[in-house]
């Protein structure tokens, strides 16, 4: 072979071709004997080209970009550790690598907008939580600055918020 | 593969070993009612992956988040009226061989199997559902039932997880839904599958056209345990692999009406078998029976092969029905970890294999000579 196709993912000559069709596009992996097996393409009980591509657009992505590295300022996970497992550190990962992340939707998904269950009663749980964090801060700063008139409406709210079910 | 007799992990209960043998032993798990009771569609499954917010991702937790984790969702599981008198394991508490058993009944996957400290399940009493701890995602949840019943299984799946959602803060975004580990489970978190039994497609050399068919809409094929497409036993896996920009709806009714169509494509594929070369046909089934009631070795591989085309001899109705249930247990117990767990000692592969077929002979020697209906048999030759 003139031009050997290299791996996708160390660049060795490949001998593992795989091909899958998402969303109307094809999509090819190449890979070396040894990235196949450590992949677990052999073996694929969780195999996925999806994860594959992930890191084959991410090599891309790094060698042509080369800008600052992202790091997430929740846990730390840096750009550098998504290369090397595929996977987020933590929620607050998905804000902290949305330039990485935005690109790499279209060819995983059938669409990068979320249109499926919403977990409502925790949502509004987290909405309540914020609410009263407030509340109690304000309180806090009307007590400080001798705003008492305020501060008897806060607690009143806040008291109320307390009372209602669920809350 | 270790027995459980010489790996007996730290930090095991004095029932652990109990509590295995009493969800083999429950009907329900045997497979019995596991595979289902029809042709071709043999089980469904739906499982959601869901994370803590406040928490790092498996992976990336300290070991005391990992505790933490387990801790919070176990009890959370636990209180939940469906999960009422199931089961929980921790990963540390089980033996690989255990381990193992449970993958083989599919309540637990390899991956949690793997897992480091700090990871568990929790198995509903009738093995329908199974809500696993810190594999890769804080909570995967699934709910397996036999025979093609994808939307019910969906709204078991949906209830369930509105249920844990009153208890838990589950980390959500608006715009790209449930936030999981890896981005290619993200927005519904949702995988369905179903789990058939193709042997006509497979003889008749279709499977790569429908394998294409199917990845053209987004779909997956996947062999029995996910060993690439070609599929031991003629049992393949079909599940969706995009989970974000639909509706879990949607990914459900689509699906549905791809496997509808694979099952029919898989009884055309048999009609026209049946019509042109019923000898051929008839022939494999026949030497399968023979094979099964008289080998004195027979790996686990080659045991699948066997009893997936005695099964189609009961679909073709050339054994009673009532012999279903026994071939749906054989192909659960002709698993190497089962055979591992009937066996005294120890058993290297090799051994297993005389195990196995030593499970066989007698499981299928009452079973009648397979007779095929006159007017499915072949003309004179």
């Amino acid at each position: 072979m003139a031009n050997p196709i290299k791996c996708s993912l160390c660049g060795k000559p490949a001998t593992v071709h795989l091909t899958q069709i998402i969303n109307n596009k094809v999509h090819k992996v190449d890979l070396c004997e040894e990235c196949a097996q450590a992949k677990g393409v052999t073996d694929p009980s969780g195999f996925s080209l999806a994860d594959l591509l992930i890191k084959g657009a991410l090599n891309s992505e790094t060698t042509s970009e080369g800008g600052a590295e992202l790091v997430c300022p929740k846990c730390g996970f840096t750009q550098q550790d998504f290369k090397k497992v595929g996977r987020f550190g933590c929620p607050m990962c998905y804000e902290a690598f949305r330039p990485l992340l935005n690109p790499m939707l279209p060819s995983m998904h059938k669409g990068s907008i979320h249109t499926g269950k919403v977990p409502q009663r925790a949502l509004d749980r987290r909405t309540i939580y914020d609410r009263l964090t407030k509340l109690e801060m304000e309180l806090d700063i009307a007590i400080k600055s001798e705003r008492y008139e305020d501060a008897a409406r806060f607690r009143d709210e806040i008291r109320q918020i307390k009372q209602t079910p669920g809350a | 593969m270790k027995s459980a007799r010489s790996n007996k992990p730290q930090g095991r209960s004095a029932d652990t070993e109990a509590r295995i043998a009493a969800l083999l032993e429950s009907g329900e798990g045997a497979g019995e009612s596991i595979l289902g009771s029809g042709p071709i569609v043999l089980m469904t499954r739906v499982r959601l992956a869901r994370n803590l917010s406040r928490f790092p991702f498996t992976g990336w937790a300290k070991e005391a988040q990992r505790s933490d984790i387990l801790a919070e969702c176990i009890d959370a599981v636990r209180a939940l009226p469906q999960m009422k008198k199931g089961t929980t394991f921790t990963m540390e508490e089980l033996s690989d061989h255990e381990k193992q058993l449970l993958v083989e009944r599919h309540l637990i996957s390899r991956e949690l199997s793997a897992s480091k400290a700090g990871s568990g399940v929790v198995i509903s009493r009738d093995c329908t559902c199974s809500i696993m701890v810190n594999e890769e995602d804080h909570l995967r949840m699934q709910v397996i039932k036999p025979g093609f019943q994808l939307k019910r299984v969906w709204k078991t799946m949906n209830t369930l997880d509105s249920a844990l959602e009153e208890h838990l803060d589950y980390a959500f975004s608006p715009e790209l839904g449930y936030l999981t580990a890896c981005p290619t489970n993200l927005g519904t978190g949702l995988r369905a599958s179903a789990m058939m039994h193709l042997p006509a497609l497979v003889i008749t050399g279709q499977m790569d056209k429908i394998v294409r068919a199917v990845n053209q809409l987004g779909l997956v094929v996947r062999g029995l345990h996910g060993e690439g497409t070609d599929a031991s036993g003629s049992i393949f896996q079909i599940s969706n692999q995009t989970t974000l920009g639909e509706t879990e709806e949607a990914i459900i009714e689509r699906l549905h009406s791809v496997l509808t169509t694979v099952f029919r494509q898989e009884m055309n594929a048999r009609e026209k078998l049946l019509a042109a070369e019923p000898t051929k046909l008839f022939d494999k089934i026949g030497r399968a029976y023979g094979l099964l009631q008289n080998a004195y070795l027979l790996t686990s591989a080659e045991a699948l092969n066997l009893l997936s085309l005695v099964r189609l001899g009961i679909d073709l109705g050339g054994f009673p029905e009532d012999r279903r249930v026994v071939i749906n247990r054989l192909f659960i117990l002709s698993q190497p970890a089962h055979i591992q767990h009937s066996a005294e000692n120890e058993a290297d592969p090799a051994q297993r294999d005389v195990l196995r077929a030593s499970l066989l002979r007698p499981a299928l020697a009452d079973f009648p000579r397979p007779t095929f209906p006159p007017s499915a048999a072949p003309a004179a030759e």
